[in-house]
């Protein structure tokens, strides 16, 4: 079955069973390594796109669901050249340890912060529930509060 | 074997196309310098030195340790660019390539229980190099990378490559060597105004005989050290880029997907592979010992095609193994109480149990291999690519050399890709020996990983301590079984009868190295017993504690650090509480304390963590701290939530769904405090993991009288009477 999807801004058309999950479609047959596989199941949120500007859990999202819809990836996060805010921020604190989950937390953060441009400390709790075993999550904390220029805005 | 000489610590070369390369034996260099370092060791791809100048003035620095997160690399280069004065902004890092030369031997120390002694102060030892070498190892783990590798190599081969660039200039400009001064990678001679840079001056340096005992630096004039860097590794891990080695590809690669006899040991009696082998893109089913194997075009559709499946293992007469049983086993080695002394006013007895904890490395193990005739190519993820190496060999019958490994970034380590855990290896080139030449990655499924893992071990403790009219200990004693060593049962206290006694239980369940050890299990065992000593005296824990240091200096100022830190005696409101810890672990020693919030009805918030950590010195201060954040929140996941338990032998848990770990909303503020100290350095990867669970634990006790002698401490109900 042929599937259509706009990823990173290009038509790209895949010809593969409409049940596989478009994180194998975009690692394996899109060669878009920067989304990872972390635990099959949308508990980690290592896989974590944009699925037409909302951040989706890929490895549980049959490709057939994106189907005419465009995707963007940590590879096309960035803007003629120019790093998002959010990944400006990673850099600025530090952030990845070992950097594995970082795609999908990176993603899940800038979808929040379109959402909700300046969330308070609850609603970054609320919002982002991705794991990182390295425990980035202080910085992580404080990365979205400079992304967001909500610096010292929360305890 | 030539003769192992004093001048061959250090050997020099020249790299093609003009440069310089330096390094230090043991490490980077066999025995006899002439052996691997000549001119035409670039072309031998025996390029085995750390320090790297090319003309263009850019300084590769070869980092013989993995990048799992942890900013080794950036320190260790750090600390080669600090003795080179080197302008930072031009050095560059590079893994090693898993080469015998790179063994770094003071692992075998470390692993050893020792530490480096100091009389070897700059060189490094035959013997350790020797031991290294006939091991095969080329490990980054027992927070050994900084304090040997950087403070016995990389500093070494700095201060060398410095001295052999000012003794090059001066020859050039015929001045004398100490009228002309390194900084900023340019060697300068103020009294005629000559100036060189160090790629200008590369080959030349190179022709310089190696100085043997170069002069490192005073801390004190440190300027690249003790400050914050940005690590080298995290751009690459912002957009996509950094490759591990799940992303690896190589053309007309296959993918795998396993399925390993559930209970350890057991092996696959048979499995009828036809529905599987029909289904769309799926090459062949392996099978193998313990695990059967669905090859296919894509890791989906082996993923898919596996689950059709029905393999029949048996359980190697383990299936009626429970956690339940092996803690009554425990529970019986452990017998009667430790004695104690007649003259105890009071006595204090508590037991403690301790879990079987998953590692859970956000990549799950994945390796790629390649076999063809009598040679393989690996491509992996692994805390020891010479260990991974001969585990590949080995499965294959063929001799390390015939092996090429290639390590990639590590998606999170903790132990779990610690030399003789190399299962993932194992079974990845007996998969692709079968699929002969096809490369076919082979990739763990989360459930694999957990149900598949080398487990932090179940423990058990039973203490005894008894206390005079005063308040005073007489004695701490204990009796604890699942492993145990000096470093994890040593108490800094003064008390004067002190004893711990291992009871050995053998059960299946396969054990590993967890980020800090042993020392995870004893470290909630002692400093909640200490703290159950404290009360039973009467005493606030903290000043218990402090009262009995008096002769452990670091001990005392690291405790009284934390204890500032989180303002300490504060009122807190009802249902708070603080709790503190400390312990040692592979050199340094940590200090925490908890703040806790616990709910009437029994919610459990970490809102602060304070650390006091005394490392010796720190080299980058910023993932020097990551490090200490790291630590805290691994070990709060496991402390709060984490247990791997055991039925009919077989693992329970399966995903982050029954293995759950903390979010960012329940991870607390971390305040990080270090103490320089004139000890020698020590290790920070895992050293501020052992302290957590303890203060945790004394913190729910003095917000709730609530006493956990067990982990997780979800399992203990914290709702109020």
């Amino acid at each position: 079955m042929a599937i259509t999807i706009t990823v990173n801004g290009t038509a790209r058309t895949l010809d593969v069973e409409p049940e596989m999950p478009l994180l194998w479609a975009l690692r394996e047959v899109l060669g878009l390594t920067g989304t990872k596989f972390g635990c099959g199941i949308s508990a980690c949120g290592a896989c974590t796109v944009h699925l037409d500007g909302r951040a989706v859990r890929s490895c549980v999202l049959p490709i057939s669901a994106a189907d005419g819809k465009t995707v963007t990836t940590i590879e096309g996060l960035a803007q003629d050249g120019t790093l998002h805010k959010v990944q400006q921020a990673w850099i600025a604190h530090q952030v990845p340890q070992c950097g594995y989950c970082q795609s999908g937390m990176i993603m899940a953060v800038a979808e929040l912060l379109t959402r909700t441009p300046a969330p308070t400390d609850e609603e970054i709790d609320a919002g982002v529930t991705n794991i990182c075993r390295c425990g980035t999550f202080a910085r992580v904390r404080a990365a979205i509060h400079a992304a967001a220029g909500t610096e010292g805005a929360t305890s | 074997m030539n003769k192992w000489t004093r001048r061959a610590f250090i050997g020099a070369g020249t790299v093609a196309g003009g440069g310089f390369l330096l390094g230090v034996a043991g490490f980077a260099f066999a025995p006899s310098r002439h052996s691997l370092v000549s001119d035409d060791a670039a072309e031998k791809g025996q390029l085995t030195t750390w320090i790297t100048i090319t003309p263009d003035n850019v300084i590769t620095i070869l980092i013989p340790h993995c990048e799992m997160g942890q900013g080794t690399p950036t320190a260790l280069a750090m600390m080669a660019a600090e003795e080179l004065e080197a302008d930072w902004s031009l050095v560059r890092v590079q893994e090693a390539p898993a080469l015998d030369a790179y063994a770094n031997g003071y692992i075998i120390r470390a692993a050893g229980g020792e530490y480096v002694p100091a009389a070897l102060g700059r060189g490094v030892d035959y013997g350790a190099y020797r031991i290294a070498e006939w091991f095969g190892f080329q490990v980054t783990g027992g927070s050994t990378a900084v304090r040997s590798t950087g403070e016995y190599g990389m500093r070494v081969a700095g201060a060398a490559a410095k001295e052999m660039l000012l003794a090059a200039a001066a020859g050039q400009w015929a001045v004398s060597a100490t009228e002309c001064t390194a900084k900023g990678s340019r060697i300068t001679h103020a009294p005629s105004g000559r100036s060189s840079t160090f790629g200008e001056l590369a080959r030349a340096a190179a022709a310089v005989s190696v100085p043997t005992s170069p002069a490192l630096k005073h801390p004190d004039s440190f300027t690249i050290r003790r400050t914050s860097l940005a690590r080298l590794d995290i751009p690459a891990k912002v957009d996509g880029s950094a490759v591990y080695a799940i992303d690896f590809t190589t053309p007309g690669m296959l993918y795998a997907a396993l399925e390993m006899a559930p209970v350890q040991g057991g092996t696959l009696i048979s499995v009828d592979t036809t529905p599987a082998e029909s289904m769309p893109g799926v090459k062949k089913v392996v099978k193998l010992n313990a695990a059967v194997a669905v090859v296919a075009d894509s890791f989906w559709r082996a993923r898919r095609a596996l689950a059709a499946l029905r393999p029949d293992f048996s359980d190697a007469g383990h299936g009626d193994v429970s956690t339940a049983s092996i803690f009554a086993a425990f529970d019986k080695a452990l017998g009667a109480p430790p004695e104690l002394p007649k003259n105890a006013a009071k006595v204090v007895t508590a037991d403690y149990r301790a879990p079987f904890l998953a590692h859970a490395t956000m990549e799950p193990m994945v390796c790629t291999a390649k076999v063809d005739g009598g040679r393989a190519e690996v491509w992996t993820g692994v805390q020891d690519p010479l260990n991974a190496r001969s585990t590949a060999a080995k499965a294959l019958g063929i001799g390390p050399a015939n092996v090429h490994l290639t390590n990639f970034l590590l998606g999170g380590g903790f132990g779990r890709r610690l030399p003789f855990n190399f299962d993932y290896v194992d079974l990845s080139v007996r998969v692709a020996e079968a699929m002969s030449p096809t490369p076919v990655k082979t990739i763990w499924t989360r459930e694999n990983d957990i149900q598949h893992d080398y487990y932090r071990g179940a423990a058990m403790s039973r203490h005894a301590g008894a206390l005079d009219a005063n308040g005073t200990p007489l004695a701490a004693h204990s009796n604890y079984t699942g492993g145990g060593n000096s470093e994890a049962v040593f108490m800094p206290y003064a008390i004067a009868e002190q004893n711990t006694e291992e009871k050995e239980v053998k059960h299946p369940i396969r054990p590993g190295q967890w980020r800090s050890v042993l020392n995870s299990q004893h470290g909630f065992f002692k400093e909640s017993f200490i703290d159950e000593m404290a009360h039973a005296a009467g005493r606030d824990p903290f000043e218990f504690r402090r009262g009995l240091l008096g002769n452990q200096p670091r001990f005392k100022a690291a405790l009284e650090k934390a204890a500032v830190l989180s303002g300490w005696g504060l009122p807190l409101p009802r249902g708070e509480g603080r709790g503190i810890a400390i312990c040692e672990s592979f050199g340094t020693i940590v200090a925490e304390v908890v703040h806790v919030a616990v709910s009437a009805d029994g919610q459990l918030k970490v809102p602060h963590v304070y650390a006091a950590v005394d490392c010796g010195d720190v080299v980058n201060l910023d993932s020097a701290t990551a490090q200490v954040e790291g630590g805290i929140i691994f070990a709060l996941s496991a402390a709060l939530l984490s247990e791997i338990t055991i039925a009919q032998g077989r693992i329970v848990e399966r995903n982050f769904r029954d293995y759950p770990m903390i979010h960012v909303a329940d991870a607390p503020k971390i305040t990080t405090a270090f103490i320089r100290s004139d000890a020698p350095l020590g290790g920070l990867g895992e050293p501020c993991v052992p302290p957590l669970a303890p203060a945790l634990a004394n913190a729910i006790h003095a917000a709730t009288g609530i006493r956990v002698r067990e982990l997780p401490i979800s399992k203990t109900p914290l709702k109020r009477a």
